[in-house]
């Protein structure tokens, strides 16, 4: 059951994996030993591989190797394929496959046109997404080979959450014939929270709620997750295909653009693909540096009417240059609080994931939307985070560590609807204390049936006490303050270039209350010694009874009663 | 924790009861728990195995509580010896590396994970560093005993040098009058002795239930043990000063020799354990009986099958006999019967001769008349003649044939054709009648 027990396959004959399988970038990881998950470099030696695949003549490239061919030979390489995957040809949006191998149609079935022949007069043979997706998942099997030096017996892929149901049946049918068992299909931003909790908190995370976002290459995904009791329940997801990694490259790509025109007078972004695409893979490049030092040179040979290209930006003008799409990021992270029903004050933690995570500037912008309890765990907040844009690999492990050793069918059934869905408190229960306020035990969106206890103390005098059971509500107060002095130097020396519309009115301090609401129940316990610790323990069963035991510890006195609940048809 | 005081009982509550429900839980929401984790997979467990919470809290309890006992076991810490800690680590060749580690107890069997986690703990205790920490400065030749022994045991190669000299290991054979028993002692013996067999699985001495090809694949086995076990662990160290190559040789050369020795001496030792084993096992003295009483057995069946033969060549003479007898018996009889039957034969004979005779006298021998005394004579010839050569049956139908006749013709052609008969037949030549065929 516990996350030691993988180690010892690991020490075994055979492997597991868990598996990212990205529109861009795919990685690998296994879980190691003593609990640990650890990335899997490919060949190459590279823990992020890109999801392309290049033919040149017979031979297969695959990873970095292919993604260089995007320059010359981009329309012998596939890139971005992993959104069509169990699409129709009506259902798939081709933008990013612009620049590679272009998506077509043939018996209704969504492919390329690849030369895959160094015949002269070869003509292009039609390769469905499928093989290609097939020969990407072999290929990263054979790494994952490679490196662990034992067969793969299976492994857990992680997938967007608005992969549909079909296409997750899809992706499992192409991991078998590329010889990979797939245990489970999980969701990316759930995958990623499991990898991050799996390596700071251990098998019981506390409670929280938590908004990943996870900006990828090409789109952003998010999803707010309520962690209660180590178990995760999606509130809302958002997906957003225009916003990514490759919308901050456009930004330096336009850049470095206008400057190589305003020198030669020649535009690289029309000038040819081939200019086009060697500008992108170095605005990339640039993008990467960008992202761990305060400036960055760009250098190109032969980028357009055969004029080198030489430039340097620093982080600030980038950033400025970027603005657009870093406020897409914080409208992205506002917009799906919102749709989860929650306020900024909801969220405990956020959770960056995502090769363009490792961006400082998206980190602040999500920063400075939330409160100061919030905690951002990012790469640019905390030195100790795990990679961004290996999170979800890792959390893939973690769970196919969790079920490698279960039977198939017993993963199958504990997936099926009547396991995981499961009626969540609409409300938080806890105690009222004696000063009037609450004390939450369970908190809302906490799956049912839970148990849970929380110790409280008597009163000095001790004797006989009450524990009154309550459903909390909670409200967000707003109360104006006046902006402390030094709080305010602090941010201007930061923020007064860029940000300096948004704190202008922020006089006011919002925060969020929890009070009580309705009474539930109250349990006397008579007779305790002073400043005793009482234990409370909340039990609610399958059938919504409300089960409340209350006890001295170290002591003899304990209560205990049960709230009639509604039964529940599952 | 002054924010989590409760509150006081009120004074004015009503009821008496300890608990008082006032309202359920407002409606739920209902939502999809994400199948990742170790918590889902402890609540799909519940959900499943329709447990309630706490139940599932035992029986996963009961399951840790086992998995606990079980590592405690194999974790069971050995005392350490207070003159090992002050060992010299300079004298490594004598020092009982699985001792150091505190592995004692499973020596050549210990796994590898077994020896690396037995390593660390030792290396937690005995560091320098701790050591430092507690008062005891530059007091490091324990841990470099502990070092040394993990560099010895972590190879596979000095590994198996050192278990062939560890005579720790190694399980004395039980004396000529242990009162043991012999398959517990020697079989921990020929298991410790298995632990250098190059060849595996090493056949186990069984017990007197084992069959006889068991007991003796296990004997052949062992007198023909492929050995892994060497001696280099023993060597006398090599001088490696260059400029004496001559000194170095010799070690050398004696080291070689006396390797050699030492693995001539264990073949012999474990040739005579074996034969030791071979005398007193109960088994082979069973086997033995077993094999006699099989013979005797084959014997007393083999003489069997003489005395069956004897028997019945017995038998088969007692039925000839009786058969024999019988047939006297019958021949007596049938002998008896037949003189009867020629008797009467002879009787009829000599009724019918009459009535031939008579028959002849009745005709007047076939003349008119007185008869003549010749014609008399010769007619009677004739039918003396017949009457002689005729034989019986023929008599009888002849006689038949008479009695039925009276005329003088009719007798007469009864004659005539009787003597065609005769003539016939060629017992008689037509001259020999005189008279009658006249």
């Amino acid at each position: 059951m516990d996350i030691e027990n993988g180690a010892d396959t690991v020490e075994g004959t055979t492997a597991v994996i868990g598996i990212s399988f990205g529109n861009s970038n795919s990685s690998i990881a296994f879980p190691a030993k003593d609990g640990k998950v650890e990335v899997i470099a490919n060949q190459d030696g590279d823990r992020s591989i890109p999801s392309v695949i290049a033919y040149v003549g017979e031979d297969e490239y695959h990873g970095f190797q292919a993604k260089a061919q995007l320059i010359r030979n981009s329309e012998n390489t596939v890139a971005n394929f992993r959104d069509f995957i169990g699409k129709s040809y009506a259902e798939i949006d081709p933008t990013y496959s612009h620049s590679s191998a272009h998506a077509v149609e043939q018996d209704g079935v969504v492919g390329y046109k690849i030369v895959v022949s160094s015949e002269e007069d070869a003509q292009p043979e039609f390769i469905s997404v499928a093989e290609i997706a097939k020969r990407h998942l072999g290929r990263l099997k054979e790494s994952a080979f490679d490196f662990l030096g034992k067969p793969i017996t299976g492994a857990v892929i992680a997938v967007p959450t608005d992969f549909s149901a079909s296409q997750r049946q899809e992706l499992t049918s192409i991991a078998e014939t590329a010889g990979i068992s797939v245990f489970q299909v999980i969701q990316e931003p759930v995958a990623a929270l499991l990898a991050y909790d799996a390596a700071n908190a251990g098998a019981f995370p506390e409670d929280r709620i938590v908004l990943i976002t996870d900006f990828g290459a090409t789109r952003s995904d998010g999803a707010v997750v309520a962690v209660r009791g180590g178990m995760y329940t999606v509130l809302a997801t958002a997906h957003n295909y225009e916003l990514g990694g490759t919308a901050l490259d456009q930004t330096l790509i336009d850049h470095f653009a206008k400057e190589f025109e305003k020198k030669h007078g020649i535009d690289p972004r029309t000038e040819s693909v081939r200019s086009l695409a060697k500008l992108a893979a170095e605005a990339e490049v640039t993008k990467k540096t960008l992202s761990a030092s305060n400036s960055a040179t760009i250098s190109i040979e032969s980028l357009a009417g055969g004029f080198d290209f030489h430039s340097t930006i620093n982080r600030l003008r980038y950033e400025m240059l970027a603005r657009k799409a870093l406020d897409n990021v914080a409208l992205f992270a506002t917009e799906l609080v919102k749709k989860a029903g929650l306020d900024v004050l909801d969220i405990d933690e956020v959770l960056l994931v995502g090769g363009s995570s490792h961006t400082p500037k998206i980190a602040s912008r999500i920063e400075s939307l939330f409160p100061e309890t919030t905690k951002i765990a990012s790469p640019a907040t905390s030195p100790k985070a795990l990679n961004p844009a290996e999170l979800v690999a890792r959390g893939a492990a973690v769970q196919a560590s969790l079920v490698q050793e279960f039977e198939k069918s017993d993963i199958v059934e504990s997936m099926l609807p009547v396991v995981a869905n499961a009626p969540h408190l609409s409300k938080p229960v806890g105690v009222v204390l004696g000063d009037g306020s609450f004390a939450t035990i369970l908190e809302s969106h906490t799956a049912m049936p839970i148990r849970k206890s929380r110790t409280f103390t008597a009163p000095k005098e001790g004797g006989d006490i009450v524990v009154e059971i309550w459903e909390g509500e909670s409200e967000i107060v707003t109360r104006k303050v006046e902006r402390p002095k030094e709080n305010g130097d602090d941010e201007d020396n930061f923020e007064d270039d860029e940000d300096d519309f948004e704190d202008d009115e922020d006089d006011e301090e919002r925060k969020k209350v929890v009070k009580a609401g309705t009474k539930m129940a109250d349990v006397a316990l008579r007779g305790v010694k002073a400043g005793a610790q009482i234990e409370v323990i909340i039990n609610i069963t399958a059938d919504l009874n409300v089960g409340v035991a209350v006890r001295e510890l170290g002591g003899q006195k304990a209560a205990r009663g049960e709230i009639e609940g509604s039964k529940i048809a599952k | 924790m002054a924010a989590t005081v409760l509150p006081p009982l009120p004074a004015d509550r009503a009821d008496k009861d300890a608990f008082v429900s006032y309202s359920r839980l407002s409606a739920f929401t209902l939502r999809a728990i994400e199948p990742v984790g170790p918590q889902y997979l402890s609540h799909a467990r519940r959900a499943l195995r329709g447990r309630t919470w706490s139940e599932d809290e035992r029986i996963q309890a009961q399951i840790n509580v086992k998995n606990v006992e079980e590592e405690s076991v194999s974790e069971d810490e050995e005392a350490e010896d207070p003159v090992m800690l002050t060992r010299d680590p300079k004298d490594w060749k004598g020092q009982d590396h699985y001792k150091v580690l505190g592995l004692s107890k499973y020596r050549y069997r210990a796994t590898d994970e077994q020896i690396r986690r037995a390593h660390r703990k030792k290396v937690l205790k005995h560091h320098p560093d701790k050591k430092a920490a507690s008062g005891s400065i530059d007091d490091d030749g324990f841990f470099k005993c502990i070092q040394k022994a993990m560099e010895i045991l972590s190879d596979p190669v000095k590994r198996r040098q050192f278990d062939s000299v560890d005579e720790a290991a190694d399980v004395q054979p039980p004396g000529r009058k242990s009162k043991g028993s012999f398959y517990k002692d020697w079989g921990l013996v020929f298991e410790s002795e298995g632990r250098f067999s190059k060849k595996h699985p090493v056949p186990k001495l069984g017990d007197e239930k084992s069959t006889k090809e068991d007991v003796d694949f296990f004997y052949n086995f062992f007198y023909n043990f492929d050995s892994w076990r060497s001696f280099e662990y023993l060597d006398e160290d090599v001088p490696d000063d260059s400029d004496n190559r001559d000194n170095k040789r010799h070690t050398e050369r004696k080291n070689k020799t006396a390797r050699q020795k030492r693995k001539t001496e264990d073949t012999a030792r474990l040739r005579k354990l074996v034969d030791d084993c071979l005398s007193l096992d109960p088994r082979v003295k069973m086997f033995k009986d077993a094999e006699r009483k099989a013979k005797e057995q084959r014997k007393w069946e083999r003489e069997a099958d003489a005395r069956k033969a004897a028997e019945e060549a017995r038998r088969a003479k007692e039925e000839e006999e009786r058969r024999r007898k019988e047939e006297e018996d019958r021949s007596k009889e049938e002998k008896l019967n037949s003189k009867k039957a020629k008797e009467s034969a002879k009787n009829a004979k000599k009724k019918n001769r009459r009535l031939v005779k008579a028959a002849v006298k009745d005709v007047n021998y076939f003349v008119d008349g007185v008869a003549s005394a010749s014609i008399i004579d010769s007619t009677l010839d004739d039918v003396d003649l017949i009457l002689e050569k005729i034989d019986d049956t023929e008599l009888v139908d002849f006689a038949q044939k008479l009695s039925g006749a009276k005329e003088r013709d009719a007798v007469k052609a009864v004659f005539l054709e009787a003597g065609a008969g005769l003539i016939g037949s060629g017992k008689v030549e037509e001259t020999d009648f005189k008279s009658i065929r006249a």
